[in-house]
């Protein structure tokens, strides 16, 4: 008997309670003169599926959280002497043998004798544990059906209760929510923490050399490791400065050209065709990037007689600048659009012109939507890898020049935690610590935007 | 009683002699194929408040932005015939849209003032128009405009606020200001009080008639009592035909048709 058998089979139970507390009600009712129903029937069908279904489904889910503690646990008191006097990560390390044992991950591997006893053990216990959580999950599921039953009775308020129900599980979504964000935001910190300890944070912060080599073993001679937070953030800046300057008009006059000029059917072909732009995944700009626009721009450098590498922050900003266009055009196209007719007509009947209807009150009315549009658009920039990576290069010169190649923030993350690494070096745990500043940057431009919008926002009515 | 109350009122206007002001010809307008208006001959005297009154979708409305071109900004609209502001056509191709829309100014059903500050928004016509050139000469455009609409002691020392914070009958009073500010011939009012309450409605009504002073109005009203109030000529739109236009007094005593006089005893409409 598995859990997830028995879990389908309480849940067959709660559709089953569904109808049959909607009968119930309905014919309670009819046994009594002038009694009526509290709520319509279908809520006290609702109440007693869920009598049945959320009790069993809460603790079968508790115990697939816990089972993993329990059971290994349980396995480790019971192996010899020896195993129990591990430090931690060598116990980590034989747990996952005795589940690869327990799997058949293991391959044609023969385990020791304790091992193959704690994977014995290991079976039993999980099969014990299964056989447990399946029962106590039945017996849940049919004393709740039982409850729900039992208490069903026309004067009961059954559309309140459920109702309750439906804002529990929705404070509880909202809940799961912010805990994430509260989670990630914590692991930021504390694996930032623990850089901080290997590296001052002041040369983090300031340090304008970013070198992240270090020696792996004690013997090897390499880079003693510079992470100078400076020139990455310069090399972001510089990128995210170039994609705002192509986006920005661009966005904004294609916007305001498909909203107060185009005719509806173009702006019907040319509204989706220009989201269709968001659609191309980022790594295809990068390769368009690295392959087109970065030799374009060298070649045509070279032909105006200037220096430009062939990766340079100018194909990058250019590039990531035409991908962001589609965020702008579209959010601002729809703010734009919702600036009341009535406004227009206003400004019309004063003998304005459509431009400067549209620069002197259209466009003032929808500031707010399209400061947002565009803080928008700048966090995407910001938070941008791929095209740079391939466009802009792995060199974190500090450097405001836009011919020369640079780095980004999102950029040496990547870098730093591809391939194998160990968790406890400060080449790692930097990317950790540019996480949370890169984090706490895109968090003061949201409230920053937030700001803005707040002190232009207009009531129309 | 009504009707003797407009009457005296007129009486003194009759010195400004009966000069036509506004000239509709054969006006015909119509949404994609759909015919909204039916050969509107409609003469507007200079100085006089003329009322269009009429059931819902009679074609009132649309008239009234015929005579500043306002139907040229909607999809599918088109016109014929003609319509003459003094002696001259304003759908002649010569005729610049936006001069003609200085001259015939424009108060919507729903106050409508731009999100710009009070000050900002009576100054906005007169700016676009080039009519002011330095600080001093806005600032007394604003008081001015502000003072004929009535409401130059209210937000004197608020002129910094949004033009969207004041009440709806103080809004609708400010885009009267607005309209003014830019010194116009015509002042076309669309339902000018039908998003207002009874005081605020009243305020207006009285403006209306100190208004008529300066300029000519042309104004599209629900209620017939307004028209009667503050109208010297009333017109009686239905189903996309005049049906009838005479002096006010006339019209809600003595109408010729049938149907206007059905609409003004409340038979239908």
């Amino acid at each position: 008997m598995s859990p997830s058998l028995v879990f389908l089979a309480i849940a067959a139970l709660a559709v089953f309670g569904f109808f049959l507390g909607r009968r119930r009600v309905l014919a309670m009712e009819g046994t009594r003169i002038r009694a009526s129903i509290h709520s319509l029937p279908s809520y006290y069908g609702y109440y007693m599926a869920l009598w049945c279904i959320v009790p069993a489904a809460a603790v079968m889910a508790l115990w697939f959280v816990v089972e993993p503690t329990i059971i290994e646990g349980l396995v480790l008191s019971a192996m010899p002497e020896s195993y129990r006097a591990m430090s931690a990560n060598q116990l980590t390390l034989v747990m996952a043998d005795i589940r690869n044992f327990a799997y058949g991950n293991a391959g044609t591997r023969t385990p020791d004798p304790a091992i193959a006893d704690a994977v014995r053990n290991y079976h039993g216990l999980h099969e014990t544990g299964a056989w447990i959580v399946s029962i106590v999950g039945a017996c849940l599921g049919v004393a709740g059906f039982a409850i729900g039953f039992w208490r069903i009775n026309p004067q009961m308020r059954a559309r309140n209760r459920v109702e309750r129900f439906a804002i529990v599980v929705m404070i509880i979504a909202s809940t799961i929510a912010v805990l994430t964000t509260v989670g990630i935001v914590g692991s930021l910190v504390f694996e930032s923490m623990r850089f901080f300890t290997k590296y001052p944070v002041f040369d983090f912060l300031f340090g304008t050399q970013w070198s992240p080599q270090t020696a792996i073993r004690a013997d090897q001679v390499g880079s003693s490791g510079a992470f100078g937070f400076i020139p990455l953030f310069t090399g972001s800046l510089l990128i995210t400065v170039i994609a705002m300057f192509v986006a920005v008009p661009i966005g904004l006059l294609s916007a305001i050209y498909m909203s107060d000029y185009a005719s509806p059917r173009l702006r019907s072909v040319a509204k989706p065709v220009l989201e269709v732009l968001a659609g191309i995944p980022t790594v295809v700009y990068g390769f368009f990037a690295a392959l087109t626009v970065a030799p374009f721009v060298r070649d045509a450098g070279s032909a105006m007689g200037l220096d430009v590498a062939s990766e340079s922050a100018l194909a990058a900003g250019v590039v990531m600048g035409i991908m962001i266009v589609p965020f702008v055009s579209s959010l601002a196209d729809d703010v734009i659009h919702a600036v009341p007719q009535s406004l227009r007509h206003g400004a019309y009947g004063l003998g304005s012109t459509k431009s400067e209807t549209i620069r002197q009150v259209v466009l003032p009315a929808a500031l707010p939507g399209i400061v947002a549009a565009v803080m928008l658009a700048i966090s995407r920039a910001i938070g941008e890898t791929m095209i740079v990576a391939m466009a802009a290069g792995l060199a974190a010169n500090l450097t405001f020049n836009p011919f020369a190649a640079v780095t980004t923030v999102t950029v040496q993350i990547a870098s730093l935690l591809v391939g194998d690494q160990e968790f406890d070096s400060p080449k790692t745990l930097s990317a950790f610590a540019l996480g949370l500043v890169l984090f706490v940057i895109t968090l003061c431009l949201n409230i920053i935007a937030l700001a803005v919008v707040r002190k232009y926002r207009e009531k129309y009515d | 009683m009504l009707a003797t109350d407009t009457q005296t009122a007129a009486a003194p206007h009759a010195a400004h002699g009966k000069r036509v002001k506004m000239k509709a010809t054969e006006v015909e307008v119509y949404y994609s194929e759909k015919r909204a208006l039916n050969k509107i001959n409609l003469d507007v005297r200079e100085h006089e408040v003329t009322a269009l009154i009429g059931p819902s979708g009679c074609g009132k409305s649309t008239f009234l932005r015929t005579m500043n071109r306002m139907n040229d900004v909607i999809d599918g609209c088109r016109m014929a015939g003609k319509i003459l502001l003094d002696q001259q056509d304003i759908y002649d191709p010569n005729i610049d849209v936006v001069q003609l829309r200085a001259r015939v100014g424009m108060v919507f059903q729903k106050p409508n003032p731009f999100p710009k500050s009070i000050y900002d928004n009576v100054a906005y016509g007169p700016r676009i128009h080039g009519l002011v050139r330095s600080r001093e000469e806005t600032d007394a455009v604003v008081q001015k405009s502000l003072e004929r609409a009535g409401l130059w002691k209210e937000v004197k020392d608020r002129l910094h606020e949004g033009g969207t914070s004041l009440s709806g009958g103080q809004q609708q009073r400010l885009c009267i200001a607005r309209a003014i500010a830019v010194d116009p011939e015509v002042i076309l009012m669309d339902e000018p009080c039908s998003a207002l309450d009874p005081i605020a409605t009243a305020k207006i009504e009285e403006l209306i008639d100190e208004l008529r002073t300066n300029y000519t109005i042309v104004i599209v009203t629900h209620s017939m009592q307004q028209a009667a109030r503050v109208s010297q000529r009333t017109a009686f739109f239905h189903l996309g035909d005049l049906v009838e236009v005479g002096d006010t007094a006339q019209i809600f005593t003595n109408p010729n048709d049938e149907r206007t006089q059905g609409y003004i005893t409340g038979r239908f409409g």
